[in-house]
């Protein structure tokens, strides 16, 4: 079982002053095995913070970080999934399901994570799941109305991966499950 | 000399001591024999020795415990008339006849303690007579330790109320008299003492002296343990007796240090009742006396009193005890003119930490003793002592870390006038401290007057202060110190939307003058702030047409455009090419076309001009084809402008991938799937050929390359990943087509799609460099066969489709 922390678009300071304290106080070190994280965070402060949480962290560039080493995608094999990460401004319409399940085929990963919309999602896609944790923060957005501040927990075990959304709603931290199991072990062999 | 004086010390010591032995074994034999007429006798030879002039305090009093401890035992002889014979009253005369007055008021006092306890006649007179008899002794160390030792014999024989020697005509008043007579006559020695021994050795003298204060302020003690020493008495007698004493002894030592007893023997309330009497004796000390010091603990122990129970509260304000504080600590200031700037400061701290305990409602308390400040810091240059700089912290971190409310703070009038006086480093700090308060107590700054004086307040970070240069700063200090502005920002907020238009007009001025290091901290934080302000105007209708709205998002945008123009100055194009975006976004949002073109206007010149990097242009330019998709708002011709101009920018990047990546995703603008939506079949598939072109170029390079390069191995790596990133851009064209194809665009016809599959297949049958099993084609072969599976409509069209 591996526990893995998705999140992004916090925008600090541009946007928000904070993660809210509601979720740093559920956030603590040592619970989680490793940090995926699709850009916008925006201030090194951030990323310092999140370092503190776990130490395996995997950034991608949002249009906002200043950071020039964060690269546009990133994949990671995590157990027998593999995970796709980029921060999907490049992935044109916004938040369109189709073109984000293009890019899942393209990076050939089980589990394709992005954001730029704010808003969070989670579709199961052609044997594949696309996720979008939303913003962290709960960041002013272009193309979301009244966003909620939400990150995503992945509980990865064996074939079977538990996606828990947690969102703060008024004030309330409210969460959400959703079950994915991969169906066979090898669906990416050629012809 | 001196190594020699300490010898001799020790030696008259260990002489003393010994005779003190000596004299004490033919005492006890006496004792033992029940011989009075011995006993007297040696016991008098005993306390002969304590006659010595040779020994320093600390070494008299050695001696004198070892005497003190001889006495007990005579004192249980005294006490038992079997074992002399003599009544206690001819025992007292008897005592009298001892040749030296030392030893006799010695064994006077003992006999007083037994004489007292026999009843036989009035303590008062007893104790009376003790305390007058005493005065025979005028040598201070000598004097001192005699009277100490009445003290001591006569403690338990008090004539308190509830005590067994009550009764008759004694009363408590006799035993206060007693106590502060004897208080009196102590205080006199110890003051003289000073004057004893050689001037060169004052300094010694005053140490060895300060050594036994504590046998002075031992009546303190003892008074206060009196239980009928009542308010009233303590008022009407006690005090003011002790006081006088105080004042008079014109020593500086005394006072400062019976001062200090007073305030911590006596209880809490006493002092607060009597507060204009103790504070008044202040003025009257020397100069030279550390009142400060004193007021100080006052102070603290007046907030303790304060903080432990609310109920006594009421009392403080019946007192009026800030009024009376207030205006002695400046009695004090102003009688002691050469008072350094942190001891007034020190005062203020207290004066002011007593206020927020006592007061905390009392704002105009606060922001008088901040005033007061003020007044003794005018005229005066920025602080330069640390210590004061950090009493002046100090001071205004009080009412940060009283009031939950941090704004609170910010109506103090005179808070940002003692912040003036810090050196800029330290209001930097300052300024830091304000505001992790204000993030802390998560405070709300809700008017346009509390965002002035707060940025009025933490100036020294927003601009450039005097004197300040530029490679002074820390770069990293400087970026953490604007990162904190920019959160601050966001703490800034009031729902009513004409007030917080003019607090974003007021902070816009502020950070304004910043300067270009500053902007491309604080203007992002600025232009959502006002973004979030248009949005909810835009959820409240918006425009009335004909009627004169205060608050519009027309008039937020046109002070958005300016805020941007502002970092061309820095220059930080990326950056401001983002946020034009954003606002053209925005416009869109509330249906203004004219003002949603005009940002897209200053995005497009800001691509054109500013922005060189090709890494960056990629960047920009998916922002702007990714906002344009999004737009409504724009009518046919607009639009065309737009598209066009995004189109051009694509095809003229620098790498052929990017190029290809950024017109495929172009076709999106002539394809929306929204109600009304826009749906150029033509135009998406002219994209796609286009891209396809790209592609193709892309691959013919890397054949002509390959071609050339020959048996030159170093180049196979890099040509592999030319071919490969080639086929995978025909790939990526080729799952655009069926994206479109499965919207429903007749003009992506099977036959091109068709053709890019097998131009693809071919092509990594033919090519050996290439990996025969290419993950990304299989999955997208793969997801034609699912389509093709699933029938219906969509897999009716797959199905001519052969892979």
């Amino acid at each position: 079982m591996v526990l893995v922390l998705a999140l992004g678009d916090l925008h600090v300071p541009h946007r928000a002053p904070d993660l809210p304290a509601k979720f740093k106080s559920m956030l603590v070190p040592g619970k989680i095995q490793h940090i995926i994280c699709t850009g916008n965070l925006c201030i090194k402060e951030v990323h310092d913070y999140l370092k503190t949480l776990c130490p395996d962290l995997h950034i991608t560039r949002g249009e906002y970080d200043e950071e020039t080493r964060y690269p546009e995608t990133k994949t990671l094999t995590i157990g027998q999934f593999k995970l796709g990460l980029c921060h999907g401004h490049q992935v044109i319409p916004w938040g369109d399901l189709d073109s984000l399940a293009m890019l899942q085929r393209q990076l050939d990963v089980d589990i394709l994570v992005t954001g730029h919309t704010h808003q969070f999602t989670a579709y199961k896609h052609e044997g594949g799941v696309v996720i979008n944790p939303g913003s962290a923060t709960g960041a002013y957005s272009s193309i979301t109305y009244d966003v909620n501040p939400s990150f995503v927990l992945m509980d990865i075990d064996g074939l079977r991966v538990v996606v828990y959304v947690y969102e703060l709603i008024d004030g309330e931290v409210k969460v959400d499950k959703i079950d994915f199991k991969k169906t066979t072990t090898n669906t990416h062999s050629a012809h | 000399m001196i190594p020699d004086g300490i010898e001799d010390d020790d030696k008259w010591l260990a002489e003393g001591i010994a005779a003190i032995r000596l004299q004490a074994f033919y005492l006890h034999r006496a004792l033992d024999a029940n011989n009075l007429r011995e006993a007297l006798k040696y016991s008098a030879q005993m306390l002969s020795e304590l006659r010595t002039s040779k020994l320093s305090p600390h070494k008299y009093y050695e001696l004198y415990m070892r005497a003190f401890d001889e006495l007990k035992s005579l004192e249980m002889f005294f006490k038992d008339e079997s074992r002399h014979g003599v009544s206690i009253v001819d025992l007292y005369e008897l005592v009298q006849h001892a040749g030296n007055i030392l030893p006799r008021l010695y064994l006077l006092c003992t006999v007083g303690s037994v004489y007292i306890n026999s009843k036989e006649v009035p303590a008062k007179d007893v104790l009376k007579d003790l305390v007058e008899m005493c005065r025979g002794v005028q040598h201070p160390i000598r004097g001192l330790f005699l009277r100490s030792y009445l003290s001591q014999v006569s403690r338990d024989k008090l004539t308190d109320i509830g005590s067994h020697y009550e009764g008759g005509d004694d009363n408590v008043m006799d035993a206060v008299d007693f106590v502060l007579q004897n208080f009196t006559e102590m205080n006199k020695l110890w003051v003289r003492m000073q004057h004893q021994g050689p001037h060169q050795m004052k300094e010694k003298l005053e140490k060895e002296r300060n050594e036994l204060r504590d046998l002075v302020g031992k009546n303190l003690h003892v008074l206060s343990q009196i239980e009928g020493v009542d308010l009233e008495m303590y008022k009407d007698t006690v005090l003011p007796r002790v006081l006088e004493q105080v004042v008079d002894c014109k020593d500086d030592l005394a006072q400062y240090y019976l001062m200090e007893c007073i305030i911590q023997v006596f209880p809490d309330d006493y002092h607060l009742q009597t507060l204009e009497t103790l504070l008044n004796a202040c003025p009257q000390l020397q100069p030279t006396v550390d009142t400060k010091t004193v007021l100080s603990q006052l102070m603290g122990r007046l907030s303790n009193y304060a903080a432990s129970n609310v109920d006594v509260l009421p009392e403080f304000l019946q007192v009026e005890a800030f009024t009376k504080l207030s205006s002695a600590i400046g009695r004090v200031i102003e009688a002691q003119a050469d008072m350094s700037i942190v001891g007034a400061l020190t005062l203020y701290v207290s004066l002011l930490t007593f206020t927020l305990r006592v007061h905390p409602d009392r704002l105009d308390y606060v922001d008088q003793v901040l005033g007061a400040c003020v007044k003794k810091l005018s005229g005066k240059p920025k602080l330069q002592d640390n210590r004061a700089t950090k009493q002046v912290v100090a001071l205004l971190s009080a009412p940060l870390e009283k009031y939950n409310d941090t704004v609170t703070a910010l109506t103090l009038s005179n808070y940002p006038r003692v912040m003036d006086y810090l050196d800029n480093g330290t209001n930097k700090v300052m300024a830091m401290v304000i505001i992790e308060s204000i993030m802390k107590n998560n405070s709300c700054i809700s008017t346009a007057d509390k965002v002035e004086v707060l940025f009025e307040l933490i100036k020294g970070l927003i601009k450039d202060l005097d004197g300040t240069s530029v490679d002074e700063l820390d770069k990293e200090d400087f970026e953490d110190e604007q990162n904190a502005v920019a959160r601050l920002i966001h703490m800034l907020y009031n729902d009513d939307p004409e007030e917080m238009l003019k607090m974003i007009r007021t902070l816009r001025k502020h950070i304004m003058s910043g300067g270009p290091r500053r902007l491309r901290f604080t203007i992002p934080p600025l232009v959502f702030s006002a973004l979030r302000l248009v949005r909810q105007l835009q959820g409240q209708g918006g425009d009335v047409a004909g009627e004169e709205v205060p608050t519009t998002p027309k008039k937020i945008f046109q002070l958005l455009n300016q805020t941007i123009e502002a970092l061309s100055y820095v220059p930080s194009p990326e950056l401001a090419l983002r946020l034009y975006l954003q606002c053209a976004e925005a416009a869109n949002d509330c249906d203004l076309e004219p003002i949603a073109y005009e940002f897209f206007t200053e995005a497009f010149v800001l691509y054109e001009e500013e922005i060189a990097d090709s890494k960056a242009q990629v960047t920009a330019l998916h922002l702007i084809i990714g906002t344009l998709q999004r737009m409504h708002v724009f009518g046919v011709e607009n639009r065309d402008t737009l598209t066009h101009k995004a189109t051009g920018y694509s095809a003229k990047l620098l790498k052929k991938p990017d190029q290809c990546r950024a017109v495929y995703a172009c076709s999106h603008l002539f394809w929306v799937d929204d109600q009304d939506g826009i749906r150029d079949g033509e135009r998406v598939l002219l994209c796609l050929k286009r891209a396809l072109r790209i592609a193709n170029a892309a691959q013919q390079m890397a054949s002509v390359a390959r071609g050339s390069s020959g048996p030159v191995t170093l180049f196979v790596e890099i040509l592999n990943k030319s071919v490969q990133l080639s086929l995978h851009l025909i790939e990526v064209t080729l799952i655009r087509y069926l994206y479109f194809f499965e919207k429903g665009n007749i003009n992506i016809v099977n036959a091109a799609i068709q053709g890019l599959v097998e131009l693809i297949t071919n092509e990594l049958q033919s090519d050996s460099t290439t990996p025969t099993s290419d993950p990304f084609f299989s999955s997208t072969l793969r997801y034609i066969q699912f389509q093709k599976q699933k029938g219906g409509v969509l897999g009716e069209k797959f199905a001519s489709i052969k892979v």
